[in-house]
């Protein structure tokens, strides 16, 4: 009835062995499927777009000249993950996010894991993401990293990897939410048969944990947005108006008397705590960036006498970096004393010249990433590219070897979707929301994003990728 | 609330009203220019640009004043700042800023508005009184949203404090425009059953009226023909006609309470109650004799000053208050 193709051999595809047969876990699923007609669930598909469209549900494309907004592709089959196997995520995503914290605690205070000789000083100290301004400063319960997006994959042995560690702004949860909303409202029949974890708690959980980052009595919490033209400005709209808190732009915002304070139709308003949706460098144009209209004259001074709270907390960036990213299994050793539970993915350090010989023979075979590049842009997929391009990139990691990393073309496991010909499989990934506030906490879920296109590895959605809901089952 | 978006809820419903205002304009035009008998289907067509202010840019683009130039130019035109289309989408781009102080049903009702009116330009319009009626009832939907699921917070008295600032003003345009066929007549303010009722007059009145639906509510109040005597009374006077002068002073005055407005220790808002209550004042005990003694067209020259001074008072007090 749909026209069904198969996964290539060798890869781990989330529904269907290689054989065919399906996974215990979506049996429920390909049951309920086979008994829908390919047209009923066209037009399921079609009243998904009309609704993202009305909800407004978009976000708007650097670079595109029409300035338009988009909606990221929405598919409607699910992926669905295992209890046992979320068990395990979540055990490893607080352990490592832990570790992340206590890391950042560490080369802002007393460098331990640096004098230990695990992580060389000039990887932290001379990293553009470190902040020296944060050296010395306490925060209210150490805490850094109050919201972390972990970017995992699935590789064709069937484990979990870690591709990134998101500790600045990650975004994408709002997707998370209303495609939870969106498959509900358009296959109620399906939750009827599937345990699914529900997430719709997210946005409290948050405002949780961002009233525990401060210790004023009781906080006055806001949203920091750019503005609308912002490509997750949607997001910035929705967590303020779900946490019942304002949405502020820079202007709305100013400092006086050494503390921070909005603009209301009552006169100023003291702000406690800034849920910042905008990067490190464009908060306060007289620490950072000059020429920033977005963020807040003077507010790194207020921070720094700790009268505002900003989540996260700045500097985080150095602990997300892909040059950092190879010692996290050994943090995780060093500050928790554990084993890691989640792996990372094997990554060769160009500035290394062992490893750069490496990936300058093998390039066509590698994933070669900037540091610090984020967003799919500035990236090669070896086996994907055309030997100019391969030709190119060398020449960019020759001419300046640090700024590069490398990792073996993981091969993401696909899941069933939606394309023209019917049913086929798409790669994917998943990243869950992780905060942190009296504990690690998360909810059961995350966002997982998939490659629309046949084969293609990138899932960004600045890159033609698409979203799914993510079932966590309970049981 | 943030003064920004105090004054971002205001401007987007000011302009969702003022969309409506300027179609229920174009639409008596239209069917003014209709009447054969029209007095110079000219000076019918002209006046929405009078009143928008825009026939220099109209004249500018465009060589002759025709029906369906102007329609396009005045409805559809984004690149007229005053079009109807160009309000839906300030107030789209408005709500977009706020969406997080609006329910999910108003900014759906405002943002399906403004893409559905977008494509209106490429594709074109079948006629244009489906349009007028397309205009009127994403506005009747928007507000009826509006009041059917917004909590009574400030969010709200600021859209509805828009709402009717915007309202009185377009009102009192509108009725300025027809105010000279209203000038003639008292020369000799006989009583009203001496007046001959000419065709042309009758259908002037009749179609401002049914604009600004009030000619059911002419017909229950006054039981008679219609005249320009009553339909200033009753657009400028009547407590009870939702879109008359009086009507929205009302509104006005009633919704400032719940407004706080501090700067300081000062009550900001002190100059705005003022100014809206001595409007609302004058409104209420003001006769539709003087308003003739002065003049309409004076009388309401003077009403759109106050309101302008209204409009600046509330910007000072709620939106730069600090």
């Amino acid at each position: 009835m749909h026209a069904l193709t198969l996964p290539a051999p060798g890869h781990y595809d989330e529904m269907l062995l290689d054989s065919g047969a399906l996974r215990p876990h979506y049996q429920q699923f390909a049951n309920w499927l086979h008994a829908q007609t390919p047209d009923a669930l066209a037009k399921k598909r079609a009243e998904a777009d009309l609704l993202f469209h009305k909800v407004g549900i978009t976000f708007a494309v650097y670079g595109d000249e029409a300035g338009a907004e988009r909606l990221i592709p929405f598919d409607t089959v699910p992926r669905i993950v295992p209890a046992s196997e979320w068990q395990m995520l979540e055990a490893g995503l607080r352990q490592r996010v832990s570790a992340l914290n206590k890391f950042l605690w560490d080369i802002y205070h007393e460098h331990e894991i640096v004098k230990a000789g695990l992580i060389p000083a000039e990887q932290v100290f001379a990293n553009a993401q470190y902040q020296p301004a944060m050296q010395g400063l306490d925060l209210p319960h150490g805490i850094y990293t109050h919201i972390t997006g972990v970017d995992l994959i699935r590789h064709s042995d069937g484990g979990y990897y870690v591709l990134e560690d998101n500790l600045r702004v990650p975004s994408g949860v709002s997707y998370m939410l209303e495609n939870r909303k969106m498959m509900m409202r358009l296959f109620p029949e399906l939750f009827a048969r599937y345990p699914v974890a529900p997430v719709a708690h997210y946005p409290t959980l948050l405002l949780n944990t961002l009233r525990h980052a401060s210790v004023a009595e009781q906080p006055t919490v806001v949203v920091l947005t750019p503005g609308p033209f912002n490509s997750a400005y949607f997001e910035h709209a929705f967590l303020a108006q779900q946490m019942g808190v304002e949405l502020v732009e820079g202007q709305d915002l100013f400092v006086k008397d050494e503390y921070l304070y909005m603009r209301t139709t009552v006169g100023p308003q003291r702000v406690d705590v800034i849920y910042r949706r905008i990067d490190d460098a464009f908060l306060d144009p007289l620490a950072f960036r000059a020429d920033s209209m977005l963020g807040v004259p003077g507010l790194l001074s207020v921070y720094k006498q700790g009268h505002v709270i900003l989540a996260n907390a700045i500097g985080t960036g150095v602990a997300d970096d892909k040059s950092i990213y190879p010692y996290v299994p050994d943090m995780i050793r060093f500050y928790l004393g554990e084993e890691p539970i989640l792996h990372n993915v094997p990554t060769w350090q160009c500035r290394k010249p062992a490893d750069l010989d490496h990936v300058l023979v093998n390039m066509a075979e590698l994933v070669v990433k900037e540091v610090h590049g984020a967003g799919g842009y500035g990236m090669l997929v070896g086996p994907a590219s055309t030997q100019a391009e391969i030709a190119d990139f060398r020449a960019r990691v020759s001419a300046n070897p640090s700024n590069y990393i490398a990792q073996p073309t993981l091969c993401l496991s696909s899941c069933p979707t939606f394309v023209e010909s019917g049913i086929a499989p798409r790669h994917i990934d998943l990243r869950p929301f992780v905060l942190t506030g009296r504990e690690v906490t998360m909810v059961a879920g995350g966002l997982t994003r998939v490659a629309l296109k046949q084969g293609s590895l990138v899932v960004n959605s600045s890159q033609g990728g698409g979203t799914k809901d993510t079932w966590i089952l309970e049981a | 609330m943030l003064s920004r978006t105090a004054a971002q809820l205001y401007w987007m419903s000011r302009y969702v009203e003022r969309a409506e205002n300027l179609v229920r304009m174009l639409d008596v035009t239209h069917s003014l220019s209709l009447l054969p008998q029209s007095r110079g289907a000219m000076t019918e067509l002209a006046a929405p640009l009078a009143v928008t202010g825009t026939l220099e840019a109209y004249n500018h683009s465009h060589q002759t004043l025709e029906a369906n130039r102007l329609f396009n130019f005045m409805a559809l035109d984004l690149n007229n700042p005053a079009s109807v289309l160009s309000c839906l989408r300030h107030a789209r781009e408005n709500a977009h800023a706020v969406r997080g102080q609006i329910t999910s049903e108003m900014w759906e009702a405002i943002n399906a508005t403004w893409l559905e009116g977008r494509e209106m330009p490429k594709r074109g319009v079948a006629d244009v009184s489906s349009f007028y009626d397309w205009v009127k009832e994403r506005s009747h939907l928007i507000r009826g949203a509006t009041q059917g699921t917004l909590q009574r917070n400030e969010a709200y008295y600021f859209i509805r404090l828009g709402t009717f600032i915007e309202r009185g003003d377009n009102t009192a345009r509108l009725l300025d425009v027809k105010s000279q066929l209203i000038e003639p007549a008292e020369a000799n303010l006989a009583p009203v059953n001496v007046a001959v009722e000419s065709a042309p007059d009758f259908y002037t009145w009749s179609a401002l009226l049914r604009s600004l639906s009030a000619f059911e509510a002419y017909h229950a109040v006054y039981r008679d023909r219609l005249d320009a005597r009553r339909v200033a009374e009753l657009l400028i006077l009547r407590p009870d006609v939702p879109r008359s002068l009086r009507a929205c002073s009302d509104e006005i005055r009633d919704i400032l309470p719940h407004i706080e407005a501090r700067s300081g220790s000062l009550d900001a808002g002190r100059i705005v109650k003022q100014l809206a209550g001595r409007m609302a004042l004058r409104l209420e005990h003001g006769t539709v004799d003087e308003v003739l003694e002065l003049g309409v067209h004076h009388w309401l020259t003077t009403f759109l000053q106050k309101s302008a001074q209204l409009g600046d008072a509330v910007r000072e007090a709620y939106f730069e208050a600090n």
